[in-house]
């Protein structure tokens, strides 16, 4: 079986796609818990955690422009 | 003895919604320049990739505010699942928009990509440079105008 740029570029996507996620989960169940316990916080930790998630995705931006890039 | 009160969800103002403002305003700003170098480093076809992402940039960080602003409305539960679904279906999104357009002609990869991961990590470091000081010092949260200077 041949292995083509585009799939080995496809699956590396896949791969780089799981730790931002497990980042993003791990993260939003803290800042969730800290909403629930702190509610007069939560203005603070929203926004902070919505930085937070944007900073884990440009991991998968990054895994998706090397994907782009590597399927040429 | 009281129990602890534990919210289940937030119906404070919408924090992302602030935080979203602030870098569309600001990549708005930055955008000409990003422009003129893909103009000079590929001509009109670089002036669209990079267009392509820095609207694409932009399109993300306000859809994962209005979703997760709308979630926080409901319940704390539910903005753990948007979160996580709103990822996938965001990434999902931008890959088959850019999967689409691929055999486009005008769409040069190299500078959609610099664009792509410059322009969220650029904008994200400005705005968090402003939360910082923001949340550290309160009293001294730099006015819109001012920051323009």
């Amino acid at each position: 079986m041949e292995i083509t740029n585009t799939g080995l570029a496809a699956i590396c996507y896949g791969l780089g796609a799981i730790g931002p996620g497990i980042g993003i989960g791990y993260l939003v169940g803290q800042s969730v818990q800290a909403m629930a316990r702190q509610p007069e916080a939560a203005g603070m930790v929203r926004t902070t955690m919505f930085l937070g998630i944007a900073f884990v995705e440009a991991l998968a931006l990054i895994g998706f422009v090397v994907f782009f890039l590597g399927q040429g | 003895m009281t129990a602890p009160v534990i919210a289940t969800r937030d119906l404070g103002a919408p924090a992302e919604r602030e935080v979203v403002r602030d870098m569309v305003r600001r990549g708005l700003v930055v955008a000409p320049i990003a422009l003129l170098v893909g103009l000079v480093g590929w001509g009109v076809d670089g002036v669209a990739s990079v267009a392509l992402a820095v609207a694409l940039v932009l399109a993300n960080f306000a859809l994962a505010a209005a979703l997760l602003g709308w979630a926080a409305r409901i319940s704390l539960g539910l903005v753990m699942g948007v979160a996580l679904f709103g990822f996938l279906i965001r990434l999902g999104l931008i890959t088959a928009i850019v999967w689409g357009l691929r055999d486009q002609a005008w769409l040069e990869p190299l500078p959609f990509g610099l664009a792509l991961i410059v322009g969220h990590l650029g904008l994200l470091i400005w705005e968090t440079r402003h939360v910082s000081a923001s949340l550290a010092f309160p009293g001294l949260k730099p006015e819109p105008a001012k920051e323009l200077r």
